[in-house]
């Protein structure tokens, strides 16, 4: 048996449970109790698309050196879910430890002789101090957490202060939560070696640094950007954006004075009419947004079309799933890319933004509303479930009070009573942007007919192919603006001059950011760009003339960004080389380490290089 | 086809409403459907109906799907922002413009392909929120763009002009109205202007989701013998339930009917629907009574028209969302931006 593993503030967790066990907040309160203890820690839940019955897991990376991004593999599994024992058990790394309820004994064959084997007899805890079999049920989940704390040496005080945080101090929820979390605590102290060889101690590496989800912060992005109509169809994994919106707007959209809401929330019957709603609402002057995922963005096509050429501002959040199809529901991809940024028939482009975190997600849900009122037009905000569904550490949220709405180019009723000239598509300024007028401004002027067909510079029914060509030629004008108005890209260049680069994106950043390290550890030195938004500024061309070899890492089969990048910029196909991780599981530095690292370095092996 | 502005010169002594606008101002550009189309008569139905109304052009938005039906918004009502959306999908347009701006008056025009087949979804689910709006179909049983295919409001047995019998079972879009919450239902003859005025001027006064299924026959495709929504034929089984006269507030009623004659309908804004009643039985407060007639009239073969439904004590989606009176698309910074200390606040929470 190889040595057991020995670390401290550096290992990965998982708990394997059944879907609607009530594990989900004890595994909370899990992460939550190692963050209070200054230890940074990023959780990753891992469910099927059902509501109870079917296996899901909780994996918790504890990083003292923060980094985020998923690791791969397991040190510590608590395994309480039969069904997925044997996979489960096989997942552990050699040297790990294996958590388990032992209180049905278990033949020697569903164990491994090389990870530490944890036997704790929950069920049978649990059976002799309780009679309701809910309260067994729900009471073995922190009972598994009270042992943990005694094997990995959690600050149990942290523990019991969050459980009276989290019942909000009512004493007849807390005490027995209390109780049973001694309970586990103290069989683990009395019949286990404690702690492990994995084990916690204090830190202070949080500082001010906050756990929130992305869908949860883009929809504070919203609400800070100013939006108030929200029209969504439920959908996996971007349900919780627009229900976080609801709660946010419950608590700063309401006047005080007569409890009536600054925002309306519409549960559409699909994502046509949601995204239908949004363009009603953006064309009539509010900020308006859905929040869907890839196929609701396939069922939105034709109305996004109708977005671009009759330039309507709309803001859309599309947290990433595993497509094609109904695909991977529940898992994570970035493969909405090109269905986004050419989205609708006919010749279309459309803006994208990629935040790599929860805090992005908040700023960029914010800027999103001021680029679609500014370029009137649909703005992408391109999460994924792995940032949108699960709790990120990340900076705090700032805002600048100074800051104020773009709301564009809205012609108003004084100006058109002044005579000022209106044509609704007419290039004024020379950046491609022309100005609108909003329903009901002006008793005579400023009324124009919006349609999908081809029209002049003035709104005109026309199917003249001049005609048609100015106008198309103007929207790529407007693309031009764009470039200089969307978020640039990140460039940061390595500390040792080389010719070699990588380009990556949105969620991927922690696992980017760690794969630097343990490649630049291994003399593999890389200048790196992450892409923040198309179109693509002229940096991006840049990054790319600059080096021999830039490898492109996404979260999809098809490199789409590297499609994207050769298409809009002309780039040499050989030149990009796709590093591609599509399974549905977060990306990890482990693969992009060997990704990148087979490629320069043949002859070494880089597999196990993130250790 | 081009677009074309009609000439602005008219008659000096042309009559004015109170805001001081001639009918023509409630015009719109020269119409680009065939001579002759229903459309166009349900077009100056509209014109004569907000003209009479004396409502300012600019604070109407007309909002269409895709369809000869949907094309009629560029023939009405030019100083009123227009906005011909999707195939089928004109209601949630509508919605959300709504949602935006709940003080603008709302009209939504639609064809029978537009509302029964491809977008019969959201014909539905914007009857069912209560839309404040006047939601118009210009129904005539076939699809006139892309030259007389039926449409799913077609009669079982009427024929093409090719002589082919439709199989289908028709929708029949006033039922469904009715049964999904609509709380204003009339259906109207575009060749009856005299019937079809006060329903328009109702349906725009009527506070929640009024729906006018209007039977405008197409020349072009669907007025031949075989048909069941030609002239000829909808004359022939044309049975008017009531007959309506509008009146703005408590304004004098000038003729005098029987007791017993005619029902007086008080709406939400205080406009009076007086009802001459012309078949005995009907009473278009009861949901259930009109329900049963109309499918009693529908087997006896008869094209029902009139009022067939009103409830004028109703809320509208803004009510049941809550929002406030000022219209969302005026709200600013203050209203909407929690700000900094807000954030930090926030912050805290999730620490």
């Amino acid at each position: 048996m190889p040595k057991p593993l020995e670390r401290v503030n550096d290992f990965v967790v998982k708990f394997a449970n059944v879907n609607g066990s009530g594990s989900a907040s004890a595994n909370r309160l899990f992460v939550m109790s190692i963050m209070r203890m200054g230890i940074p820690i990023s959780p990753r839940n891992i469910f099927p698309s059902n509501i109870q019955g079917l296996p899901t897991w909780y994996e918790v990376r504890v990083s003292e050196a923060g980094h985020n991004g998923a690791r791969g593999g397991v040190d510590l599994m608590v395994a309480m879910n039969p069904e997925t024992w044997d996979a489960d058990v096989a997942s552990i790394e050699p040297g790990g430890y294996l958590f388990y309820d032992s209180t049905k004994p278990l033949p020697r064959s569903k164990f491994r002789s090389d990870v530490t084997v944890i036997g704790v007899p929950l069920t049978q805890i649990c059976n002799d101090a309780y009679r309701d079999p809910r309260q067994r049920q729900l009471f073995k989940n922190i009972m598994y957490i009270g042992a943990l704390s005694a094997l990995i040496e959690m600050d149990v005080a942290a523990i019991e202060k969050l459980v009276g945080e989290q019942y909000g101090g009512k004493e007849k929820l807390i005490q027995p939560n209390i109780a049973a979390l001694h309970m586990g605590r103290d069989w683990a102290l009395a019949n286990l070696e404690c702690p492990i060889g994995l084990r916690l101690r204090k830190a202070d590496k949080i500082g001010k640094r906050i756990f929130l989800e992305g869908n949860s912060a883009a929809a504070l992005g919203a609400i800070y950007g100013g939006a108030t109509v929200c029209a969504w169809y439920p959908i996996t994994p971007s349900s919780s954006l627009a229900e976080a919106f609801q709660r946010h707007a419950s608590r700063f959209r309401t006047d005080k004075a007569s409890g009536k809401n600054h925002h309306a929330i519409v549960q559409a019957e699909d994502e046509l009419a949601s995204i239908g709603m949004v363009i009603g609402a953006g064309w009539n002057g509010a900020r308006a947004f859905t929040a869907t995922s890839g196929p609701g963005i396939s069922l939105m096509q034709e109305f996004l079309g109708l977005a671009y050429f009759a330039e309507i501002p709309a803001v859309l959040f599309d947290v990433q799933r595993g497509g094609p199809s109904t695909g991977m529901p529940t898992r994570t991809q970035q493969s909405d890319v090109l269905s986004c940024a050419y989205a609708s028939h006919g010749d279309t482009k459309h803006v994208l933004l990629f935040p790599e975190d929860p805090r992005e997600c908040f700023e960029m849900g914010a800027i999103a509303f001021d680029l679609a009122d500014r370029l009137q037009t649909p703005v992408f905000v391109l999460l994924d479930l792995d940032i949108g569904m699960n709790e990120r550490l990340c900076e705090p949220l700032a805002w600048d009070d100074k800051r104020r709405f773009d709301r564009g180019k809205i012609m108003t009723a004084a100006e058109l009573e002044a005579g000022k000239n209106f044509g609704r598509y007419l290039d004024v300024d020379g950046d491609g942007i022309p100005y609108r007028t909003l329903p009901g401004t002006h008793p005579k002027r400023g009324a124009y007919f919006t349609r999908g067909t081809t029209k002049d510079r003035y709104a005109r029914y026309s199917e003249e192919g001049p005609v048609y060509v100015d106008n198309m030629e103007r929207l790529l004008r407007k693309f031009e603006t764009a470039k200089k108005i969307v978020p640039a890209p990140i460039i940061r260049n390595s500390k040792i001059a080389t010719k070699l680069g990588a380009i990556y994106y949105g969620s991927t950043s922690p696992a980017m950011d760690e794969a630097l390290e343990i490649l630049a550890s291994r003399g593999v030195h890389l200048d790196v760009m992450r892409v923040r938004a198309f179109p693509f500024d002229h940096a991006v061309k840049d990054f790319v003339d600059r080096h021999d070899r830039v490898f492109v890492v996404e979260q999809n089969r098809d490199a789409q960004l590297r499609t994207l990048m050769m298409v809009e910029c002309g780039l040499d196909a050989a030149k990009l080389e796709p590093v591609l991780h599509y399974d549905g599981t977060p990306i990890t530095a482990r693969f992009i380490t060997e990704g990148i690292g087979r490629r320069v370095q043949p002859s070494r092996d880089m597999r196990g290089a993130a250790e | 086809m081009t677009y074309v502005a009609k000439p602005k010169i008219h008659h000096p002594k042309l009559p004015t409403n109170t805001l001081g606008f001639t009918r023509r101002d409630y015009e719109g550009a020269v119409s680009t459907l065939c001579a002759g189309c229903g459309h166009d008569s349900i077009s100056a139905a509209i014109i004569q109906a907000c003209f009479e109304l004396d409502l300012p052009p600019h604070r109407i938005a007309k909002l269409s799907g895709i369809g000869c039906s949907s094309k009629t918004p560029t023939y009405f009502l030019g100083a009123s922002h227009g906005f011909n959306s999707v195939h089928g999908r004109m209601p949630s347009v509508l919605t959300g413009a709504s949602l935006a701006n709940r003080d603008l008056i709302y009209l939504g025009v639609s064809g029978d392909g537009d509302s029964a087949s491809i977008g019969f979804g959201q014909f539905a689910h914007s009857i069912r929120r209560g839309v404040n709006m006047l939601y118009i179909v210009e129904n005539n049983g076939v699809y006139g763009l892309t030259k007389g295919q039926f449409s799913a409001t077609a009669d079982r047995g009427s024929e093409s002009k090719r002589g082919v019998a439709n199989t289908d079972d028709p929708i029949d879009l006033t039922s469904i109205a009715i049964e999904l919450g609509a709380t204003f239902v009339a259906r109207g003859f575009s060749g009856d202007k005299d019937q079809l005025v006060p329903l328009i001027k109702a349906g725009i006064r009527h506070r929640g989701t009024a729906f006018i299924d209007c039977i405008s026959p197409c020349i072009a495709f669907n007025n031949h013998a075989g048909s069941t929504k030609s002239f000829e034929f909808v004359r022939q089984h044309n049975e008017a339930v009531n007959s309506l006269d509008f009146f703005e507030g408590r304004a004098p009623i000038t003729a005098t009917y029987q007791a017993g004659e005619t029902i007086d309908v008080e709406q939400h804004d205080g406009t009076v629907l007086r009802l001459r009643k012309i078949s005995a039985d009907y009473d278009p407060r009861d949901k259930v009574k009109a329900m049963n007639f109309l499918q009693e009239r529908k087997h006896a073969g008869e094209v029902v028209t009139g009022l067939l439904y009103v409830d004028p004590e109703v809320k509208e989606m803004h009510e049941h969302l809550g929002t406030v009176a000022t219209p969302l698309n005026e709200l600013n910074e203050a209203e909407l931006c929690p700000g900094s200390a807000a954030l930090e606040k926030i912050n805290a929470q999730l620490r």
